[in-house]
Protein backbone atom coordinates (compact mmCIF):
# COMPACT_ATOMS: atom_id res chain seq x y z
CA UNK A 1 0.00 0.00 0.00
CA UNK A 2 2.66 2.35 1.03
CA UNK A 3 4.38 1.63 -2.35
CA UNK A 4 1.13 2.32 -4.72
CA UNK A 5 1.19 6.20 -2.89
CA UNK A 6 4.37 6.29 -3.91
CA UNK A 7 3.59 5.27 -7.09
CA UNK A 8 0.86 7.91 -7.09
CA UNK A 9 2.36 10.72 -5.75
CA UNK A 10 5.32 10.09 -8.41
CA UNK A 11 2.38 9.55 -11.36
CA UNK A 12 0.79 13.09 -10.30
CA UNK A 13 3.43 15.34 -10.03
CA UNK A 14 4.92 13.96 -13.54
CA UNK A 15 1.18 14.76 -14.72
CA UNK A 16 1.66 18.25 -13.19
CA UNK A 17 4.45 19.50 -15.23
CA UNK A 18 1.98 19.38 -18.28
CA UNK A 19 -0.45 21.49 -16.86
CA UNK A 20 -1.81 22.89 -19.92
CA UNK A 21 -2.36 19.82 -21.03
CA UNK A 22 -3.86 18.09 -18.20
CA UNK A 23 -6.20 21.20 -18.26
CA UNK A 24 -7.38 21.16 -21.75
CA UNK A 25 -8.42 17.23 -20.74
CA UNK A 26 -10.14 18.36 -18.04
CA UNK A 27 -11.82 20.82 -20.33
CA UNK A 28 -13.08 18.52 -22.87
CA UNK A 29 -13.93 16.28 -20.21
CA UNK A 30 -16.22 18.57 -18.57
CA UNK A 31 -17.90 19.62 -22.14
CA UNK A 32 -18.32 16.29 -23.18
CA UNK A 33 -19.97 15.12 -19.72
CA UNK A 34 -22.06 19.13 -20.55
CA UNK A 35 -23.21 17.78 -24.01
CA UNK A 36 -24.15 14.19 -22.34
CA UNK A 37 -26.37 15.98 -19.95
CA UNK A 38 -27.90 18.63 -22.05
CA UNK A 39 -29.25 15.67 -24.75
CA UNK A 40 -30.85 13.85 -21.18
CA UNK A 41 -32.36 17.35 -20.52
CA UNK A 42 -33.44 17.86 -24.19
CA UNK A 43 -35.32 14.68 -24.04
CA UNK A 44 -36.60 14.58 -20.66
CA UNK A 45 -37.79 19.01 -20.99
CA UNK A 46 -40.00 16.83 -24.08
CA UNK A 47 -41.16 13.75 -22.56
CA UNK A 48 -41.47 14.69 -18.98
CA UNK A 49 -40.18 11.28 -17.89
CA UNK A 50 -38.86 7.85 -19.16
CA UNK A 51 -41.06 4.54 -17.89
CA UNK A 52 -41.92 6.79 -14.92
CA UNK A 53 -38.74 7.94 -14.28
CA UNK A 54 -38.24 11.74 -13.57
CA UNK A 55 -35.30 14.07 -14.40
CA UNK A 56 -33.53 14.03 -11.22
CA UNK A 57 -34.09 10.07 -10.85
CA UNK A 58 -32.62 9.73 -14.41
CA UNK A 59 -29.15 12.31 -13.21
CA UNK A 60 -28.96 9.93 -10.19
CA UNK A 61 -27.98 7.23 -12.50
CA UNK A 62 -26.12 9.40 -14.66
CA UNK A 63 -24.05 10.40 -11.67
CA UNK A 64 -23.51 7.27 -10.39
CA UNK A 65 -22.42 5.50 -13.21
CA UNK A 66 -20.10 8.35 -14.43
CA UNK A 67 -18.51 8.79 -11.50
CA UNK A 68 -18.05 4.94 -10.88
CA UNK A 69 -16.64 4.97 -14.80
CA UNK A 70 -14.59 7.82 -14.43
CA UNK A 71 -12.89 6.78 -10.75
CA UNK A 72 -12.31 3.12 -12.90
CA UNK A 73 -11.02 5.62 -16.11
CA UNK A 74 -8.61 7.48 -13.65
CA UNK A 75 -6.75 4.35 -10.77
CA UNK A 76 -7.33 1.56 -13.26
CA UNK A 77 -6.11 3.12 -16.49
CA UNK A 78 -3.19 0.63 -16.56
CA UNK A 79 -5.24 -2.00 -17.86
CA UNK A 80 -7.51 0.24 -20.05
CA UNK A 81 -4.14 1.40 -21.72
CA UNK A 82 -2.50 -1.90 -21.76
CA UNK A 83 -1.99 -3.01 -25.27
CA UNK A 84 0.36 -0.12 -25.51
CA UNK A 85 2.18 -1.68 -22.27
CA UNK A 86 2.29 -4.95 -23.78
CA UNK A 87 4.04 -3.79 -27.37
CA UNK A 88 6.21 -1.20 -26.06
CA UNK A 89 7.85 -4.38 -23.88
CA UNK A 90 7.30 -2.58 -20.54
CA UNK A 91 5.26 -5.38 -19.76
CA UNK A 92 8.45 -7.31 -20.01
CA UNK A 93 10.42 -5.20 -17.17
CA UNK A 94 7.29 -5.93 -14.77
CA UNK A 95 7.46 -9.70 -15.14
CA UNK A 96 11.26 -9.33 -13.83
CA UNK A 97 10.29 -7.74 -11.31
CA UNK A 98 9.50 -8.92 -7.38
CA UNK A 99 6.01 -7.69 -7.20
CA UNK A 100 2.73 -8.98 -8.08
CA UNK A 101 1.87 -7.93 -11.65
CA UNK A 102 -1.76 -6.98 -11.12
CA UNK A 103 -0.71 -4.42 -8.80
CA UNK A 104 2.10 -3.17 -10.78
CA UNK A 105 -0.04 -2.27 -13.96
CA UNK A 106 -2.62 -0.76 -11.86
CA UNK A 107 0.90 1.26 -10.28
CA UNK A 108 2.00 2.30 -13.49
CA UNK A 109 -0.83 4.30 -14.51
CA UNK A 110 -3.15 7.02 -13.36
CA UNK A 111 -5.13 9.48 -15.18
CA UNK A 112 -6.01 12.22 -13.02
CA UNK A 113 -7.79 14.66 -15.81
CA UNK A 114 -10.95 12.45 -15.52
CA UNK A 115 -12.14 14.62 -12.83
CA UNK A 116 -12.98 16.83 -15.64
CA UNK A 117 -15.88 13.99 -16.00
CA UNK A 118 -16.25 13.55 -11.80
CA UNK A 119 -16.66 16.72 -10.84
CA UNK A 120 -19.76 17.16 -13.00
CA UNK A 121 -20.97 14.22 -11.71
CA UNK A 122 -20.94 14.94 -8.23
CA UNK A 123 -23.30 18.67 -9.39
CA UNK A 124 -25.63 16.22 -10.77
CA UNK A 125 -25.67 13.66 -8.40
CA UNK A 126 -26.39 16.96 -5.69
CA UNK A 127 -29.85 17.82 -8.11
CA UNK A 128 -30.38 14.24 -8.41
CA UNK A 129 -30.30 13.67 -4.12
CA UNK A 130 -32.10 16.94 -3.99
CA UNK A 131 -34.86 16.87 -6.43
CA UNK A 132 -36.09 12.97 -6.88
CA UNK A 133 -38.27 13.29 -3.74
CA UNK A 134 -36.49 10.51 -1.75
CA UNK A 135 -36.49 10.44 1.99
CA UNK A 136 -32.96 10.11 3.19
CA UNK A 137 -31.85 7.88 5.79
CA UNK A 138 -28.49 7.28 6.49
CA UNK A 139 -28.71 3.62 5.06
CA UNK A 140 -29.66 5.06 1.95
CA UNK A 141 -26.80 7.22 1.71
CA UNK A 142 -24.64 3.62 2.16
CA UNK A 143 -26.67 2.48 -0.46
CA UNK A 144 -25.53 5.27 -2.94
CA UNK A 145 -22.02 4.99 -1.79
CA UNK A 146 -22.24 0.97 -2.44
CA UNK A 147 -23.66 1.84 -5.79
CA UNK A 148 -20.41 3.78 -6.73
CA UNK A 149 -17.76 1.87 -4.91
CA UNK A 150 -18.96 -1.37 -6.50
CA UNK A 151 -19.86 0.15 -10.14
CA UNK A 152 -16.26 1.58 -9.94
CA UNK A 153 -14.60 -1.94 -9.26
CA UNK A 154 -17.17 -3.56 -11.65
CA UNK A 155 -15.77 -1.29 -14.64
CA UNK A 156 -12.30 -2.19 -13.08
CA UNK A 157 -13.23 -5.90 -14.11
CA UNK A 158 -14.04 -4.72 -17.59
CA UNK A 159 -10.91 -2.53 -17.86
CA UNK A 160 -8.90 -6.09 -16.74
CA UNK A 161 -10.94 -8.39 -19.04
CA UNK A 162 -9.83 -6.03 -22.13
CA UNK A 163 -6.10 -5.81 -20.89
CA UNK A 164 -6.41 -10.07 -21.31
CA UNK A 165 -8.07 -10.16 -24.24
CA UNK A 166 -5.02 -8.30 -25.53
CA UNK A 167 -2.57 -11.19 -24.25
CA UNK A 168 -3.82 -12.84 -27.52
CA UNK A 169 -4.34 -10.26 -29.97
CA UNK A 170 -1.83 -7.25 -28.62
CA UNK A 171 -3.97 -5.20 -29.77
CA UNK A 172 -7.13 -3.64 -28.28
CA UNK A 173 -10.58 -4.83 -29.01
CA UNK A 174 -12.52 -2.04 -29.97
CA UNK A 175 -16.07 -4.22 -29.08
CA UNK A 176 -14.83 -4.33 -25.75
CA UNK A 177 -16.35 -0.66 -25.96
CA UNK A 178 -19.66 -2.04 -25.70
CA UNK A 179 -19.38 -3.06 -22.05
CA UNK A 180 -17.02 -0.41 -20.95
CA UNK A 181 -17.96 3.05 -23.17
CA UNK A 182 -21.57 1.79 -23.67
CA UNK A 183 -21.88 1.34 -20.14
CA UNK A 184 -21.32 4.65 -18.99
CA UNK A 185 -23.14 5.93 -22.08
CA UNK A 186 -26.48 3.78 -21.72
CA UNK A 187 -26.34 3.18 -18.32
CA UNK A 188 -27.14 7.43 -18.19
CA UNK A 189 -31.07 5.99 -17.78
CA UNK A 190 -32.40 3.61 -15.42
CA UNK A 191 -30.84 0.19 -17.10
CA UNK A 192 -34.95 -0.72 -17.21
CA UNK A 193 -35.52 1.55 -19.80
CA UNK A 194 -34.34 -0.60 -22.80
CA UNK A 195 -36.35 -3.47 -22.34
CA UNK A 196 -36.52 -7.38 -20.70
CA UNK A 197 -34.05 -8.86 -22.53
CA UNK A 198 -31.32 -6.00 -22.17
CA UNK A 199 -32.14 -5.50 -18.16
CA UNK A 200 -31.52 -9.72 -17.99
CA UNK A 201 -28.39 -9.43 -19.91
CA UNK A 202 -27.12 -6.25 -17.77
CA UNK A 203 -28.26 -8.31 -14.50
CA UNK A 204 -26.56 -11.88 -15.19
CA UNK A 205 -23.79 -11.29 -17.55
CA UNK A 206 -22.50 -7.86 -17.02
CA UNK A 207 -24.27 -6.97 -13.99
CA UNK A 208 -24.17 -3.32 -14.41
CA UNK A 209 -28.11 -3.35 -13.43
CA UNK A 210 -26.93 -4.67 -10.14
CA UNK A 211 -25.04 -1.23 -9.73
CA UNK A 212 -27.04 1.50 -10.96
CA UNK A 213 -31.40 -0.23 -11.55
CA UNK A 214 -31.96 -2.48 -8.62
CA UNK A 215 -30.19 -0.33 -5.60
CA UNK A 216 -32.11 2.66 -7.54
CA UNK A 217 -35.46 1.35 -7.05
CA UNK A 218 -34.69 0.99 -3.40
CA UNK A 219 -34.07 4.67 -3.29
CA UNK A 220 -36.96 5.61 -4.80
CA UNK A 221 -39.34 3.67 -2.65
CA UNK A 222 -40.21 1.29 -5.53
CA UNK A 223 -39.02 -1.75 -3.37
CA UNK A 224 -38.86 -1.91 0.65
CA UNK A 225 -37.04 -4.87 0.69
CA UNK A 226 -33.18 -3.32 1.81
CA UNK A 227 -31.54 -6.91 0.08
CA UNK A 228 -32.10 -4.39 -2.86
CA UNK A 229 -29.96 -2.00 -1.82
CA UNK A 230 -27.13 -4.29 -0.72
CA UNK A 231 -27.32 -6.08 -4.59
CA UNK A 232 -24.37 -3.70 -5.40
CA UNK A 233 -21.90 -5.94 -3.58
CA UNK A 234 -23.19 -9.11 -5.50
CA UNK A 235 -22.00 -7.20 -8.40
CA UNK A 236 -18.53 -7.81 -7.06
CA UNK A 237 -18.48 -11.95 -8.20
CA UNK A 238 -18.17 -10.65 -11.47
CA UNK A 239 -14.39 -10.18 -10.32
CA UNK A 240 -13.84 -13.72 -9.76
CA UNK A 241 -14.36 -14.31 -13.85
CA UNK A 242 -12.32 -11.60 -14.87
CA UNK A 243 -9.30 -12.42 -12.74
CA UNK A 244 -9.59 -16.10 -14.14
CA UNK A 245 -9.42 -14.55 -17.65
CA UNK A 246 -6.37 -12.43 -16.86
CA UNK A 247 -4.43 -15.58 -15.31
CA UNK A 248 -5.77 -17.44 -18.40
CA UNK A 249 -4.35 -14.57 -20.74
CA UNK A 250 -1.23 -14.43 -18.91
CA UNK A 251 -0.30 -18.08 -19.21
CA UNK A 252 -0.82 -17.38 -23.31
CA UNK A 253 1.97 -14.49 -23.18
CA UNK A 254 4.10 -13.90 -25.65
CA UNK A 255 6.53 -11.13 -25.42
CA UNK A 256 6.40 -9.37 -28.70
CA UNK A 257 10.16 -8.73 -28.60
CA UNK A 258 10.69 -5.30 -29.06
CA UNK B 1 -1.70 17.31 -64.56
CA UNK B 2 -3.18 18.51 -61.63
CA UNK B 3 -7.01 16.46 -61.71
CA UNK B 4 -5.72 13.47 -63.06
CA UNK B 5 -2.87 13.46 -59.55
CA UNK B 6 -5.28 14.17 -57.05
CA UNK B 7 -7.46 11.10 -58.46
CA UNK B 8 -4.93 8.46 -57.71
CA UNK B 9 -4.31 9.84 -54.98
CA UNK B 10 -7.12 9.51 -53.96
CA UNK B 11 -7.49 5.73 -55.05
CA UNK B 12 -4.50 4.96 -53.50
CA UNK B 13 -5.76 6.29 -50.16
CA UNK B 14 -9.04 4.51 -50.66
CA UNK B 15 -7.68 1.30 -51.71
CA UNK B 16 -5.19 1.51 -48.80
CA UNK B 17 -7.90 2.01 -45.88
CA UNK B 18 -10.20 -0.90 -47.26
CA UNK B 19 -6.93 -3.28 -45.97
CA UNK B 20 -8.33 -2.83 -42.77
CA UNK B 21 -10.77 -5.50 -42.96
CA UNK B 22 -10.66 -6.95 -39.39
CA UNK B 23 -10.46 -4.12 -37.37
CA UNK B 24 -13.84 -2.78 -39.47
CA UNK B 25 -15.80 -5.58 -38.42
CA UNK B 26 -15.13 -5.72 -35.20
CA UNK B 27 -16.05 -1.86 -35.36
CA UNK B 28 -19.01 -3.36 -37.08
CA UNK B 29 -20.04 -5.49 -34.16
CA UNK B 30 -19.38 -2.21 -31.77
CA UNK B 31 -21.57 0.41 -33.91
CA UNK B 32 -24.21 -1.96 -34.18
CA UNK B 33 -24.87 -2.87 -30.54
CA UNK B 34 -24.53 1.11 -29.96
CA UNK B 35 -27.63 1.73 -32.55
CA UNK B 36 -29.65 -1.18 -31.44
CA UNK B 37 -29.03 0.60 -27.37
CA UNK B 38 -30.07 3.73 -29.29
CA UNK B 39 -33.00 2.87 -30.89
CA UNK B 40 -34.44 0.89 -27.80
CA UNK B 41 -33.86 4.21 -25.27
CA UNK B 42 -35.99 5.77 -28.10
CA UNK B 43 -38.40 3.54 -27.87
CA UNK B 44 -38.70 3.68 -24.45
CA UNK B 45 -39.57 7.41 -25.01
CA UNK B 46 -42.04 7.03 -27.67
CA UNK B 47 -43.94 4.44 -25.33
CA UNK B 48 -44.06 7.09 -22.49
CA UNK B 49 -45.42 9.05 -24.80
CA UNK B 50 -46.21 9.19 -28.82
CA UNK B 51 -47.66 12.26 -29.36
CA UNK B 52 -44.49 14.16 -28.19
CA UNK B 53 -42.22 12.60 -30.57
CA UNK B 54 -41.30 14.94 -32.82
CA UNK B 55 -41.00 12.13 -35.87
CA UNK B 56 -42.21 8.75 -37.09
CA UNK B 57 -41.13 5.70 -34.95
CA UNK B 58 -39.73 4.09 -38.10
CA UNK B 59 -38.06 7.50 -39.32
CA UNK B 60 -36.13 7.44 -35.91
CA UNK B 61 -34.75 4.10 -36.29
CA UNK B 62 -33.26 4.94 -40.05
CA UNK B 63 -31.79 7.97 -38.98
CA UNK B 64 -30.56 5.95 -36.10
CA UNK B 65 -29.11 2.71 -38.09
CA UNK B 66 -27.97 5.35 -41.41
CA UNK B 67 -25.96 7.50 -38.54
CA UNK B 68 -24.09 3.96 -37.25
CA UNK B 69 -23.63 3.03 -40.88
CA UNK B 70 -21.83 5.69 -42.31
CA UNK B 71 -20.61 6.89 -38.91
CA UNK B 72 -17.00 7.16 -40.67
CA UNK B 73 -18.29 9.89 -42.71
CA UNK B 74 -19.40 12.14 -39.86
CA UNK B 75 -17.34 11.36 -36.94
CA UNK B 76 -15.58 15.05 -36.06
CA UNK B 77 -13.60 13.71 -33.48
CA UNK B 78 -11.70 11.62 -35.83
CA UNK B 79 -8.13 12.82 -37.48
CA UNK B 80 -5.28 12.14 -39.62
CA UNK B 81 -2.51 11.79 -36.76
CA UNK B 82 0.15 11.53 -39.95
CA UNK B 83 -0.67 15.13 -40.80
CA UNK B 84 -0.25 16.64 -36.98
CA UNK B 85 2.85 14.39 -37.15
CA UNK B 86 4.23 15.96 -40.40
CA UNK B 87 3.26 19.76 -38.84
CA UNK B 88 5.04 19.21 -35.84
CA UNK B 89 8.09 16.76 -37.23
CA UNK B 90 9.26 18.85 -40.17
CA UNK B 91 7.78 16.28 -42.88
CA UNK B 92 6.11 18.57 -44.09
CA UNK B 93 8.62 20.26 -45.97
CA UNK B 94 8.63 16.99 -48.47
CA UNK B 95 4.91 17.83 -49.23
CA UNK B 96 5.75 21.59 -49.55
CA UNK B 97 7.77 20.71 -52.27
CA UNK B 98 5.98 18.95 -54.17
CA UNK B 99 4.45 20.59 -57.62
CA UNK B 100 1.10 19.95 -55.63
CA UNK B 101 -1.87 21.93 -53.50
CA UNK B 102 -1.12 20.75 -50.05
CA UNK B 103 -5.16 21.68 -49.23
CA UNK B 104 -6.13 19.56 -51.68
CA UNK B 105 -3.71 17.16 -51.04
CA UNK B 106 -4.92 16.70 -47.29
CA UNK B 107 -8.38 17.14 -48.49
CA UNK B 108 -8.52 14.08 -50.60
CA UNK B 109 -6.89 11.86 -48.28
CA UNK B 110 -9.18 12.98 -45.62
CA UNK B 111 -12.03 12.30 -47.60
CA UNK B 112 -10.59 8.97 -49.68
CA UNK B 113 -10.01 7.88 -45.59
CA UNK B 114 -13.11 8.13 -44.23
CA UNK B 115 -14.87 6.98 -47.53
CA UNK B 116 -12.51 3.30 -47.15
CA UNK B 117 -14.15 3.31 -43.41
CA UNK B 118 -17.75 3.56 -44.54
CA UNK B 119 -17.74 1.77 -47.25
CA UNK B 120 -16.03 -1.53 -45.43
CA UNK B 121 -18.50 -0.86 -42.44
CA UNK B 122 -21.80 0.42 -43.90
CA UNK B 123 -22.80 -2.93 -45.88
CA UNK B 124 -23.22 -5.45 -43.03
CA UNK B 125 -24.85 -3.10 -40.18
CA UNK B 126 -27.25 -1.91 -43.53
CA UNK B 127 -27.94 -5.40 -44.22
CA UNK B 128 -29.08 -6.89 -40.77
CA UNK B 129 -30.75 -3.39 -40.06
CA UNK B 130 -33.11 -4.10 -43.22
CA UNK B 131 -34.47 -7.19 -41.39
CA UNK B 132 -34.64 -6.60 -38.14
CA UNK B 133 -38.19 -6.80 -36.86
CA UNK B 134 -40.83 -3.60 -36.67
CA UNK B 135 -40.67 -1.00 -35.52
CA UNK B 136 -36.57 -1.41 -35.17
CA UNK B 137 -36.29 -2.12 -39.03
CA UNK B 138 -34.50 0.31 -41.58
CA UNK B 139 -37.11 1.12 -44.07
CA UNK B 140 -36.68 2.21 -47.46
CA UNK B 141 -37.16 5.36 -48.25
CA UNK B 142 -40.72 6.53 -49.60
CA UNK B 143 -39.50 7.07 -53.18
CA UNK B 144 -36.55 7.74 -55.33
CA UNK B 145 -36.25 11.34 -55.19
CA UNK B 146 -35.74 11.03 -51.75
CA UNK B 147 -33.15 8.68 -51.42
CA UNK B 148 -31.75 10.61 -54.98
CA UNK B 149 -31.08 13.91 -52.37
CA UNK B 150 -30.09 11.62 -49.72
CA UNK B 151 -27.00 10.45 -51.73
CA UNK B 152 -26.21 13.89 -53.21
CA UNK B 153 -26.43 15.51 -49.61
CA UNK B 154 -24.49 12.70 -48.26
CA UNK B 155 -21.63 13.28 -50.26
CA UNK B 156 -22.08 17.12 -49.70
CA UNK B 157 -21.89 16.27 -45.86
CA UNK B 158 -19.07 13.97 -46.43
CA UNK B 159 -17.38 17.19 -48.43
CA UNK B 160 -18.79 19.78 -45.24
CA UNK B 161 -16.93 17.55 -42.35
CA UNK B 162 -14.12 17.36 -44.50
CA UNK B 163 -13.56 20.89 -45.18
CA UNK B 164 -13.97 21.76 -41.64
CA UNK B 165 -11.65 19.64 -40.47
CA UNK B 166 -8.84 20.93 -42.45
CA UNK B 167 -9.38 23.79 -40.21
CA UNK B 168 -8.29 21.93 -37.54
CA UNK B 169 -5.47 20.54 -39.10
CA UNK B 170 -4.20 24.26 -40.25
CA UNK B 171 -4.68 25.51 -36.87
CA UNK B 172 -2.14 23.62 -35.93
CA UNK B 173 0.51 25.59 -37.75
CA UNK B 174 -0.10 27.87 -35.00
CA UNK B 175 -0.61 26.04 -31.87
CA UNK B 176 1.69 23.20 -32.74
CA UNK B 177 -0.44 20.72 -30.24
CA UNK B 178 -3.78 20.95 -31.70
CA UNK B 179 -4.73 19.33 -28.74
CA UNK B 180 -7.21 21.89 -27.02
CA UNK B 181 -9.22 22.87 -30.28
CA UNK B 182 -8.99 18.93 -31.04
CA UNK B 183 -10.77 18.42 -27.70
CA UNK B 184 -13.44 21.07 -27.94
CA UNK B 185 -14.73 19.52 -31.05
CA UNK B 186 -15.17 16.48 -30.51
CA UNK B 187 -16.95 17.40 -27.08
CA UNK B 188 -19.33 19.92 -28.53
CA UNK B 189 -19.69 18.87 -32.45
CA UNK B 190 -21.30 15.38 -31.80
CA UNK B 191 -24.16 17.50 -29.84
CA UNK B 192 -24.16 20.28 -32.50
CA UNK B 193 -24.54 18.03 -35.56
CA UNK B 194 -27.14 16.07 -34.05
CA UNK B 195 -25.08 13.01 -33.42
CA UNK B 196 -26.44 12.53 -29.61
CA UNK B 197 -30.17 12.74 -30.61
CA UNK B 198 -31.47 14.30 -33.78
CA UNK B 199 -32.00 18.30 -33.72
CA UNK B 200 -35.85 17.81 -34.05
CA UNK B 201 -35.67 16.19 -30.18
CA UNK B 202 -33.79 19.57 -29.32
CA UNK B 203 -36.19 22.37 -28.16
CA UNK B 204 -37.65 24.39 -30.97
CA UNK B 205 -35.31 27.60 -30.41
CA UNK B 206 -32.15 25.46 -30.18
CA UNK B 207 -32.93 23.47 -33.12
CA UNK B 208 -33.51 26.42 -35.55
CA UNK B 209 -30.41 28.11 -34.80
CA UNK B 210 -28.21 24.84 -35.16
CA UNK B 211 -30.15 23.99 -38.36
CA UNK B 212 -28.04 27.44 -39.88
CA UNK B 213 -25.33 26.50 -38.57
CA UNK B 214 -22.56 24.44 -40.72
CA UNK B 215 -23.00 21.12 -38.33
CA UNK B 216 -26.41 20.69 -39.11
CA UNK B 217 -25.00 20.31 -42.79
CA UNK B 218 -23.31 17.19 -41.95
CA UNK B 219 -25.84 14.81 -40.61
CA UNK B 220 -29.05 15.92 -40.12
CA UNK B 221 -29.93 16.70 -43.68
CA UNK B 222 -28.94 13.74 -45.47
CA UNK B 223 -30.32 11.77 -43.00
CA UNK B 224 -33.73 13.60 -42.71
CA UNK B 225 -33.72 13.96 -46.37
CA UNK B 226 -33.83 9.84 -46.83
CA UNK B 227 -36.54 8.80 -44.21
CA UNK B 228 -38.55 12.15 -45.83
CA UNK B 229 -38.93 14.63 -43.03
CA UNK B 230 -36.96 17.34 -45.39
CA UNK B 231 -38.87 17.74 -48.42
CA UNK B 232 -39.89 19.95 -51.02
CA UNK B 233 -38.87 23.75 -50.54
CA UNK B 234 -37.26 23.23 -46.73
CA UNK B 235 -35.14 20.70 -48.50
CA UNK B 236 -33.89 22.38 -51.17
CA UNK B 237 -33.43 25.47 -49.05
CA UNK B 238 -31.63 23.11 -46.52
CA UNK B 239 -29.36 22.12 -49.25
CA UNK B 240 -28.17 25.00 -50.29
CA UNK B 241 -26.98 26.36 -47.41
CA UNK B 242 -25.16 23.24 -46.94
CA UNK B 243 -23.19 23.75 -50.54
CA UNK B 244 -23.00 27.23 -49.07
CA UNK B 245 -21.53 26.79 -45.98
CA UNK B 246 -19.48 23.90 -47.78
CA UNK B 247 -18.26 27.33 -50.00
CA UNK B 248 -17.38 29.05 -47.01
CA UNK B 249 -15.45 26.40 -45.06
CA UNK B 250 -13.38 25.56 -48.14
CA UNK B 251 -12.54 29.03 -48.96
CA UNK B 252 -11.56 29.72 -45.25
CA UNK B 253 -9.66 26.88 -45.29
CA UNK B 254 -7.87 27.86 -48.30
CA UNK B 255 -6.77 31.19 -47.32
CA UNK B 256 -5.86 30.63 -43.65
CA UNK B 257 -3.36 27.83 -45.35
CA UNK B 258 -1.88 30.23 -47.55
CA UNK B 259 -1.22 33.11 -44.49
CA UNK B 260 0.04 29.74 -42.30
CA UNK B 261 2.02 28.68 -44.90
CA UNK B 262 3.24 31.99 -45.76
CA UNK B 263 5.33 32.39 -42.05
CA UNK B 264 5.72 28.91 -42.03
CA UNK B 265 9.24 28.13 -40.71
CA UNK B 266 11.23 24.81 -41.03
CA UNK B 267 13.65 23.82 -38.91
CA UNK B 268 16.81 22.15 -40.05
CA UNK B 269 17.90 18.83 -38.93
Amino acid sequence: MRLYVRYLSILLRSQMQYKGSFLLTVIGQLLGTGCAFLSIYFLMNRFHQVKDFTLPQVLLCFSVVLMAFSLAECFVRGFDTFPTILSNGEFDRMLVRPRNLMFQVLAAKMELSRIGRFLPSVAMLAYGVTGSGIHWTWDKVGVVVLMIACGALLFSGLFVIYAALSFFTTQGLEFMNIFTDGGREFGQYPLSVYGEGVLKFLTYVVPLALVQYYPLLYLIGEKENPLYGLLPLAALLFLLPCALIWRIGLRHYRSTGS
Amino acid sequence: MSGRVYGSFFRLRFINGLQYRAAAYAGVATQFAWGFMEILLFHAFYQTDPAAFPMEFSQLAAYVWLQQAFLALFMLWFFENEIFDGILSGTIAYELARPTDLYVMWFTRSAANRLSRAVLRCMPILVVAVFLPEPFRLTAPANAADFGWFALTLVLGLLTVVAFSMLVYISAFYTLSSQGIRLVVSAVGDLLMGGLIPLPFMPEGVQKVLELTPFAAMQNLPLRAYTGQLAGEELLWTAVLQVFWLAVLILLGRLWMKRALRRVVIQGG
